[in-house]
Parts: C-alpha cells; sequence; structure tokens
C-alpha cells in the first residue's frame, strides 16, 4: 500500500477548512484511506540522524496517509484534496479536455528497434503550466510514486517529463547500443555514454534499482529530438537539457512501457492531476504516436468510460434498500457522473481519472463506500449448511489429545528449514531426500521444505536444555515431498513424530507410545503383516545399528522408530541418548 | 522437637495464663532462640496455643564494644599504659598490646586521638622524638562505664552518645522476634509425638485411630504433577475451529503447501505483475519448479479475463503467460485452496457451501517481532445466491461476538480479489480505542468466480485473519518467536493457561 506524506497545512488550505487530528482520521477512514502517522521533518531526522542534524529543519506537519495500491489517482495532493471535496459534496468533479495545438500536434516517433527491449511510448503535453515550489514538488513526487507502484518500479513504465521549449520536435523513440548513446544525464556537468552511465549509477542509493531491467539488453532505449539532443534514457534518467524547472511553461511528458494499458493509465493519471496548473485549466495538449508500423494514434486518451448498472443489482449486492437518484447522488460523490436512465437502470460516467474501475461490481464498492459501510444494516445469510470436519484434521486431533495424556508435549516447528536440517545433520545425503527446494530463499533457514518432523523437534530439545529430564515432545504436523502424481509435482503428508531425550535412550517408552496409538487406532499387532502393524528391524543412517525398526501397516512401510545416531545427537547441539518414532498417519483414516 | 520443653511451656501457661519467650528464656536461663524453636514446634499441633509474633528493637555491645566493657575503652588503655616520664608511641602501643594481645593498630589510632581530643594527654617535642605525656593525672572511663551498663540490659544512653558509640562500632542495634503466648482453643498441657502420614502398617494394624498426625502446611505449593500439554496455538486454533464448526462452516483440506501460480494468483484475478508475485514476496520453488494439469478450459477463460476482460470486465489489457501461471510456489494464501473448492463446486452443480480452513501459508518477507516466514491464516467463504455486503458484515459480527468482542466497524480496503473489500476493525475496551482486526473480509470478484463458471447471481463472501494475532494478543506475547518454532520454551507450553476466547 503507498504511502504519501503531506504537508497538513497546504492540505487544509487546500480544503479550504481546517479538521482536528481525529475528525481527518474519521474522514479518511469512511473515504478508505488511512491516516497513518503524524510527523514532520524534524521529528522524521530526529528519528533517524540524531538531535544534532534535527536543529533547523522544518516543524511542519506532515500527514502520512496510506492510500489503497488501485488509487492512483489519490497519489498527490491535488488528487487527494480533490477527491475529499468531491466525497463531502463541496466540489464538482472536473472535466478534463484533450484539444489540438494551435500549430502542429508533437509527434514522437517509435523505431523498430524498441521492439526486443520496450515497446511502447505514449507522450502529451501541458501547455501553458504555472508551477510554485510546492507544486512542482507534488509534480516530481507523483511521478516517483506512479514509478513506484502502477509502473512496478519502472520495469512496466517510465515516464520522462521535459521542458518542451528546450526541445525541437518531432522526437524519436530508438534502441541503439549502449556505447554508441552520450548525452549529459540529469544534474551531470559532462556527457557520458549509455555504458558509463551504468557504472555511474551502480552505487547509485536511489537509481541502481532500475539498471537490472535494461542492463543485459544489446540496445538501451533513448529518446531524441529531431536535434539529436537525448531527452531521456528509459527507464533510467533523463537528459540535463530538457529538465523541467520551476520556470518551465510547457511541459512534454513521455511514457515508455513494456505494457501499454498502464503506460496509458499513468499518463492520463499525471495529466489529470496537473492539468489544473495550465492556462486553460483541465485541458491537455494531443500528441502523435506513431508505430513502427507506421499507425498515429493519439494520446492522452482521457476517455469517459460509461458503464449501464441495475439499480437492484445494486441495492442485492451492498444490501441496501436506495432509490435510483440516491444512488446517482453517493456515485456522484466517488467521482463518478450518474445519470438515472429511467427503470431502475443508471448510467455511470467513468472518468480518466478512476482506471481503477474496470467492473460493475466496482461501482457497487463505491456506491457501498459513500453510503457508508457502517450504515449498512446488518443480516444474516439464509444459506443453510450441515458442517463436516477435515477428516485427516480431525484424526489429527484426537491423536494429538492423546499424546498429551500419554504425557509428552506439543511442539510447533517451522514447515520450511536448511537442507542440512534434512540431510548432513540426519546423516543422509540430500539427493536421497524427496524434498521442495525453494528458488529464493532470504535465509538459509528457508532453504526446503522439511520432509521429517524430527529436526525440528530437536531443535526444540535443544532450544530448551535447560527443562527438567526427560524431555517428552511431539508434533501430528503436515511433511512435504515431491510427488510427480500431483499436479504441482509435490503433495503433503501428515505426520506424526515423538522424540524421548534423557540419560538413557528410552527406546521402550517410544515403543510403548506407539503401542498405545495402535490399540486406538484398533490396530491390532499383527507380525504377518497383512492387517495389523508390526515392527521390521532395519538399517537407517539416522539412527544407532542395531536399534532401528520400521513401523509396517496393512504390509506397506509407514513409519520408523529407534534410538538416534550420536551423531545425529551432536549434530543437534545435544548429548544426550534419545529415541523417536514418526510415521504418516495417513494410512489410519 | 524438644517434647520436654514443650510440656514445661505448656505446664507455665496453664499456671500463668500468658508467657513471653523472651520472660521464658530469662526465667529459665535459657538461650531465647532455643524457646522460640520450641513455641514454633508447638504451633505446628494446630490450635493448643496462640501467639503473637512481636519484634522489638535492642541495642546491644559489638564484638568491639563487649571488649570495651571488660578492657576499657581504647583512651584508657592508652593513658593507663604511658610511664610518667612519657614515651613514644610505638613503645606505648607495645606496652598495651603486652597486657591486652586483642588491641589492634586502629584501636591504637583512635586510642591516641580519642585521649588527645579529651585533653588526657599531649605531645612532646623538645627532646627531639614527640613523646606522648600524661596532662591529667587521673581519668574516668565513661565509655566503659556505659557500655558496662549496656550489657547488663539497662539503656540510659543519650542519643548523642548512642550515635558515637553506633559510629564507633561498639554498639549495635538488634531487632529481637519473640513470642507472647496464651492458650489456645484445643490446649492441652501434654505432648504426644505425631507421625508425618499415614503408612500401609498403620491402616493394617488399625494404629491409625490412635496416632496424632502432623498437620500438613497448606501455603506451600504442591509437587508438580508428570503431564503432556498442548501447543498454546493449537489451542486457540481449536477454538476458531469450534466456532465455525458452530456456524455450520465445513472444513477445507488444505493439506497442500504447495500451489500453483495459477491457484494462487491467475485463478483469484491477481494480474501477473501484481507485486505480491514478485520473488522479494513470495517463495517460488526451484524443484519441482513448475505446475502441470492445469484444466485447460478453464485457464483459457482465466488467461481471457486477465488480457481482455469479459463477464462485463474491462480486464487489465495485458499480456498473460501461461508460464507464470505453471510456476510453483509455495502458498501465499490458503484462498488458493478456496478457489479449488469453489471451482470444484462449480464444475460439480453449485449448491450454497460454507467452507472454512485453518492452516499455514508462507511469505518471503523480512522478519521481525510480529512476523515470520509461515503463519497460520483463517479463512471463512459463504457461496450463495444473492448474498449482499450487509450479509457479510452480520455473519462478521457473529463470527467476532464468539470471540468476545461486540464493537465492530468496517473501512473501504483494496484487495485484487475482491470487491467490495472490508478491512476490520474492533473497539478494545482496555485501550479505549479502535485496533485493526489483522485480516480482510469482501466479495469475490467476478472476473474470478465466473470464469470457473459459477451461476451469474451467486456471490461469495469471504474474510481472513491470521491464527498467531489474536493468540500473541489473547496470551501477552510480544514476540512472535516465542511462540511459534523451535524456539519455543516448553515451560510456556506447560503453564499456558486453558483457551477461552469469549471471557
Amino acid at each position: 500500500m503507498p504511502t504519501i506524506s503531506i504537508n497538513r497545512d497546504l492540505l487544509f488550505k487546500a480544503l479550504g477548512r481546517s479538521y482536528t487530528e481525529e475528525q481527518f482520521d474519521e474522514l479518511c477512514f469512511k473515504f478508505g484511506i488511512e491516516l497513518d502517522e503524524v510527523t514532520s521533518d524534524k521529528l522524521i531526522i530526529l528519528k533517524e540522524q540524531g538531535t544534532e542534524r534535527s536543529a533547523g529543519a522544518s516543524e511542519e506537519i506532515i500527514y502520512k496517509i496510506d492510500i489503497p495500491a488501485n488509487r492512483y489517482d489519490l497519489l498527490c495532493l491535488e488528487g487527494l484534496v480533490q477527491g475529499l471535496q468531491v466525497f463531502l459534496g463541496e466540489k464538482q468533479f472536473p472535466a478534463f479536455k484533450v484539444v489540438p495545438p494551435v500549430t502542429v500536434p508533437q509527434r514522437l516517433i517509435i523505431k523498430p528497434s524498441t521492439a526486443s527491449i520496450r515497446p511502447h511510448a505514449v507522450a502529451a503535453v501541458l501547455r501553458n503550466i504555472h508551477f510554485d515550489q510546492n507544486t512542482f514538488s507534488s509534480f516530481i513526487d507523483l511521478q516517483d510514486k506512479l514509478h513506484q507502484n502502477l509502473c512496478r518500479k519502472r520495469s512496466l513504465v517510465a515516464i520522462g517529463t521535459h521542458d518542451l521549449d528546450t526541445v525541437h520536435g518531432p522526437f524519436f523513440y530508438e534502441a541503439l547500443p549502449p556505447d554508441s548513446i552520450k548525452f549529459k544525464p540529469l544534474s551531470q556537468s559532462k556527457e557520458f555514454t549509455a555504458s558509463q552511465l551504468m557504472d555511474l549509477y551502480s552505487t547509485d542509493s536511489h537509481l541502481r534499482h532500475y539498471l537490472p531491467i535494461i542492463r543485459d539488453s544489446s540496445v538501451y532505449p533513448v529518446i531524441k529530438d529531431s536535434n539529436g539532443v537525448v531527452l531521456s534514457m528509459p527507464p533510467i534518467i533523463n537528459g540535463e537539457h530538457s529538465k523541467i524547472t520551476l520556470d518551465t511553461k510547457n511541459v512534454f511528458i513521455e511514457c515508455t512501457a513494456t505494457d501499454l494499458t498502464k503506460a496509458s493509465i499513468v499518463l492520463d493519471t499525471l495529466v489529470c492531476m496537473f492539468s489544473r496548473y495550465c492556462g486553460d485549466q483541465f485541458t491537455v495538449e494531443i500528441c502523435e504516436v506513431e508505430t513502427p508500423e507506421g499507425k498515429i494514434n493519439n494520446y492522452p486518451i482521457l476517455k469517459n468510460r460509461h458503464e449501464k448498472i441495475s439499480v437492484d443489482k445494486i441495492n442485492t449486492m451492498v444490501g441496501i434498500n436506495e432509490k435510483a437518484d440516491e444512488i446517482a447522488n453517493l456515485l456522484t460523490r466517488m467521482c463518478l457522473t450518474a445519470t438515472v436512465e429511467g427503470t431502475g437502470s443508471i448510467s455511470v460516467e467513468i472518468p480518466p481519472t478512476r482506471h481503477d474501475i474496470i467492473h460493475a461490481c466496482d461501482v457497487y464498492e463505491d456506491v457501498a463506500i459513500a453510503f457508508g459501510y457502517n450504515n449498512i444494516t446488518k443480516t444474516l445469510p439464509k444459506t443453510n449448511t450441515i458442517a463436516s470436519q477435515f477428516p485427516l484434521n480431525k484424526l489429527s486431533d484426537q491423536l494429538r489429545d492423546q499424546l498429551a495424556q500419554a504425557g509428552f508435549t506439543e511442539a510447533l516447528t517451522f514447515s520450511l528449514c536448511s537442507k542440512e536440517d534434512i540431510s548432513e545433520k540426519l546423516r543422509k545425503p540430500l539427493n536421497s531426500v524427496p524434498a521442495v527446494h525453494v528458488s529464493n530463499p532470504k535465509t538459509l533457514e528457508f532453504q526446503v521444505a522439511r520432509t521429517t518432523l524430527l529436526s525440528g523437534l530437536l531443535k526444540t530439545i535443544a532450544a530448551n536444555r535447560k527443562m527438567p529430564l526427560p524431555m517428552k515432545l511431539f508434533e501430528v504436523s503436515d511433511v512435504v515431498v515431491k510427488d510427480s502424481q500431483r499436479d504441482v509435482g509435490a503433495r503433503n503428508c501428515r505426520n506424526l513424530c515423538a522424540v524421548y531425550y534423557n540419560k538413557s535412550p528410552g527406546f521402550e517408552l517410544v515403543h510403548g507410545l506407539l503401542d498405545r496409538l495402535m490399540q486406538l487406532l484398533e490396530v491390532p499387532l499383527d507380525q504377518s503383516g497383512s492387517k495389523g502393524y508390526f515392527l521390521k528391524p532395519c538399517e537407517d543412517a539416522t539412527f544407532f545399528p542395531g536399534r532401528c525398526a520400521q513401523i509396517i501397516f496393512a504390509g506397506t512401510v509407514v513409519g520408523i522408530v529407534g534410538v538416534l545416531h550420536p551423531d545425529v545427537v551432536t549434530s543437534f547441539d545435544l548429548n544426550l541418548p534419545c529415541s523417536a518414532l514418526e510415521f504418516n498417519i495417513e494410512p489410519f483414516l | 522437637m524438644a517434647t520436654a520443653h514443650g510440656e514445661k511451656v505448656l505446664k507455665y501457661l496453664e499456671e500463668n495464663g500468658t508467657a513471653s519467650s523472651l520472660k521464658l528464656a530469662e526465667l529459665w536461663n535459657e538461650d531465647h532462640q532455643k524457646i522460640v524453636g520450641t513455641v514454633k514446634s508447638l504451633l505446628c499441633l494446630g490450635e493448643v496455643i496462640e501467639a503473637d509474633l512481636q519484634s522489638s528493637a535492642l541495642w546491644d555491645l559489638t564484638e568491639e564494644g563487649k571488649q570495651v566493657a571488660k578492657d576499657g575503652s581504647h583512651e584508657a588503655q592508652v593513658f593507663n599504659a604511658i610511664p610518667p616520664a612519657g614515651s613514644t608511641q610505638a613503645e606505648i602501643v607495645a606496652k598495651v598490646t603486652e597486657v591486652n594481645s586483642k588491641f589492634t593498630k586502629d584501636m591504637a589510632k583512635v586510642g591516641f586521638s580519642k585521649a588527645m581530643s579529651l585533653g588526657w594527654i599531649v605531645v612532646d617535642k623538645s627532646s627531639g622524638a614527640p613523646k606522648f605525656i600524661k596532662k591529667v593525672t587521673s581519668i574516668e572511663d565513661k565509655v566503659q562505664e556505659h557500655l558496662k551498663e549496656l550489657a547488663t540490659g539497662k539503656d540510659t544512653l543519650t542519643n548523642e552518645l548512642r550515635t558515637e558509640y553506633k559510629k564507633r562500632k561498639l554498639i549495635q542495634e538488634i531487632i529481637i522476634k519473640s513470642y507472647v503466648m496464651k492458650p489456645g482453643p484445643s490446649f492441652t498441657t501434654s505432648v504426644t509425638k505425631q507421625e508425618t502420614d499415614l503408612t500401609p502398617e498403620m491402616i493394617a494394624s488399625g494404629s491409625w485411630k490412635t496416632k496424632e498426625f502432623k498437620a500438613y502446611n497448606l501455603n506451600a505449593l504442591g509437587t508438580p504433577i508428570p503431564r503432556g500439554h498442548l501447543h498454546p496455538l493449537m489451542k486457540v486454533r481449536a477454538e476458531f475451529r469450534q466456532i465455525f464448526l458452530e456456524m455450520g462452516f465445513t472444513e477445507m483440506p488444505t493439506n497442500n503447501f504447495v500451489e500453483s501460480s495459477f491457484w494462487n494468483f491467475d485463478a483469484l484475478f491477481q494480474p501477473q505483475q501484481h507485486p505480491a508475485r514478485d520473488a522479494h514476496d513470495t517463495f517460488f520453488l526451484s524443484d519441482p519448479a513448475t505446475a502441470t494439469n492445469i484444466p485447460v478450459d478453464y485457464m483459457e477463460r482465466v488467461k481471457k479475463v486477465h488480457s481482455h476482460g469479459g463477464y462485463g470486465s474491462q480486464g487489465y489489457g495485458y499480456d498473460w503467460k501461461i508460464e507464470e501461471a505453471q510456476k510453483n510456489l509455495l502458498r501465499t494464501h490458503t484462498t488458493a485452496v478456496s478457489a479449488r473448492m469453489l471451482y470444484a463446486l462449480a464444475e460439480g452443480g453449485f449448491k450454497p457451501a460454507k467452507y472454512f480452513s485453518i492452516d499455514r501459508v508462507f511469505r518471503n518477507e523480512t522478519l521481525d517481532a510480529t512476523h515470520l516466514a509461515e503463519f497460520h491464516q483463517i479463512e471463512g467463504v459463504i457461496a450463495d445466491y444473492g448474498l449482499t455486503l450487509g450479509n457479510l458484515i452480520g455473519v462478521l459480527y457473529e463470527f467476532f461476538r464468539k470471540l468476545g468482542i461486540e464493537k465492530l466497524r468496517f473501512k473501504p480496503a483494496y484487495n485484487p480479489y475482491t470487491e467490495p473489500s472490508m478491512e476490520i476493525f474492533s473497539y478494545h475496551p482496555g485501550l479505549k480505542k479502535w485496533v485493526e482486526v489483522i485480516g480482510n473480509s469482501g466479495i469475490f470478484r467476478p472476473e474470478m468466480l465466473l470464469p470457473m463458471g459459477l451461476p451469474e447471481d451467486v456471490s461469495v463472501l469471504a474474510w481472513g485473519l491470521s491464527l498467531e494475532r489474536p493468540t500473541m494478543i489473547k496470551y501477552g506475547y510480544d514476540n512472535i518467536r516465542d511462540l511459534v518454532g523451535p524456539k519455543v520454551n516448553i515451560q510456556m507450553v506447560a503453564d499456558n493457561p486453558l483457551c477461552r476466547l469469549d471471557k
């Protein structure tokens, strides 16, 4: 969820009134955003860098506000104020216009070479704009917020904004070998080739995150004007030449992308938020984008989409009973112009700021928000069903109760562990273990899914060595093994594991526990092995030679019982004899 | 127990009606502590006597004080050792030590300085080496007199002197605990030896009938009983499970930690570029890396609704790739299972259903005191014709009422697969404020349900929360590692009380 930082006094000035913190928090709650933190530059610096550095920093109050991830239209002061004022019924939502320029439109020509790296581009011009320090900062901040969220850290879309009066169209978007791109990037005093820039920025705390997007490509994207001046090398950096300043009057905006839909949404959002500062308010100048096929598309699209909604359906979905015109009023407060159309139907105009609305259900939600979630009458569904337990869970719980009654204490260990927990430490080669491997673990603790509950219990004993002896622990839980018969190539196994840790191995105790569990499951001891269970001597590297047996139930091996090998004991930082029992309970269902 | 002594005390009590342990010690010339021991053993007999414990402060001589009482004050000893012609300090000290072997250098130092300040002696430097000579002919050793008097139990010291002697470490304050006794309700003067406990022999011989038994000390704790325990988190899980069952919800089979991206994300209309699908947030698998056997027709419908829309939706307008959907992962939510269940429900001919699950989910998150890479998700799902947001709110009230939470409120939220979506807040009477119930609720999107083949007028309500969070709040843990994982303190598991969420 994105968080935006807004100067409180500027916010209240724009809203045309002040609020107490509680009042504003309440308004946010109803509207579906969240006042996350109240702070100031001074407090932030104080917290991060200490008292000395904070001296002299601004004490103006900053509201940090959490915005839902799909509300790109609320990511700046302008959009937030507009949304809240319309929600409160204090302002009408503006109509945005796309107009042709007095002379010929600017044109952005996409070359075929971009196809392999970043094939899409859109553009627009904000004409006769007037920035002040605050609106200029907001304009830069919004681009940053969009880059981080909707643009997926610039991988899907990258925005470049330029002072149109410093460059000359038409503009060319192409992809060139890194060494043949050379320009002076933003905030640098000399020219660099693209390859040099990749080196330069490899240590930049901000820009280095974007380098992998193009680094390994043989060609890098670049936008130049008709004189060959580099505007930007998306998605990394703009050129110094065309950079916008407080004095910029005409802004050329380009968005390059791997996802055209998102590029258009980004462009719409940016121009809708800042066209209010144009000479002709809420008006955006059209740009022509020529595709490699020679097709000309006009941007920004700024389309008002219409959705027909049934009043009955809205009332049913939300659980309210409102008349058509009342619902239309509610929608208007959510920036959706709604017109009642006779027979219980409403036509809703979805503006280009509300790209989050892609289905009628999104409109229903806006009705519910404007109505107030907490004003909806609560009712119980008439759904009449008979409940049942998942049989495996029921059996697990019954066995867990019995294990505790037998004096064993339940541990709760992780399903993920290190490779050595299930191999080396148990004296088994990793390739003999049918384990599921994680490709991107952040730490050694999450390399594989466990194939046995034993390691987790031994780790638990190791962490509890101060407890009086004997220690008797158990766990009934899932392990995961590879299984090519399943669609995902793996399955869970519900295992039961118990360990006894004392000055003597106590094999007879875990053996006795097994007998008790079998008695509870009504499984008889049966050496012939066809119906009941029995123990069959075996050798297993985890266990002490001659002190280990397979548990055979109905002719198949379901588990193992024995005294742990001393090397296993010591590999878990333990030093006393230990016997263990582990078997799969699924055959006993 | 000194029975004879006990009877002596009891006899004295019978004759005198009351007795103090201090007085008895004096009377019988016994060590006071011995009398106290006797009183304590009499008290163990039950209500034979009643005794009040009293403590009194008393000034007594220290070891050094006792020496002074015997041999005189340090200054007097120094004075007395000086010959008429005077002598050097070393000679004087040697002379005192000759008579009194316990006289130390420190004492000598005090003795000289006190004798000087009292004006008893002076230093004479006229003949080279400094010599001490007597200034007065005779002295009165008040210090010795005072201490002698105090030793007899007579305390007439002025506060000033008391402070001085205390400072000189000659006297100290001691607290004496003594008993004042009187006969109890079952007073008797004969004390029999008491048995500690019943034995098989006593039962066989019947001797228990004539024996007296020592009273148990019921103020001490009993012996811990050997026992097994269930884990606290699993106890809370059992409560939630019970609540769902009481409300008629059927348990879903969630025993599949490995899931395909398709069921975990695509089926839920979560676009392939969604941040949750980043390697930063999700554990992907290298082996087995991909899933097969995704239902072909259904997958085509999912692909279409993502890339081009349909079912009334605009879709996300991107190039949906099967390779992304096939990537295996450790499920990030149990909603992947709900998706499989709803698909099966549609395939089998829809019937209204209520499902729940409580099981593990995995997030490749940065770990802290409240976040682990795996946790338990609680999920409830209701599928029926014509369900409303008001129904969801109603069910949530009933669900949380069973947890002892009466006041709820709902905040609009965003979730890629529910619309409307609501965050649930509950009123915390202790903190006197609204707190977020970790979890979310909403109505599944048509883009999720309709490609599965569910009827158009069926709505599916769902909510989810973590099991760990309410457990941490319930039992007051601030670090999740104290609750889950191999670092769990088994003593904590043993001491954990019953789980009664509604209490």
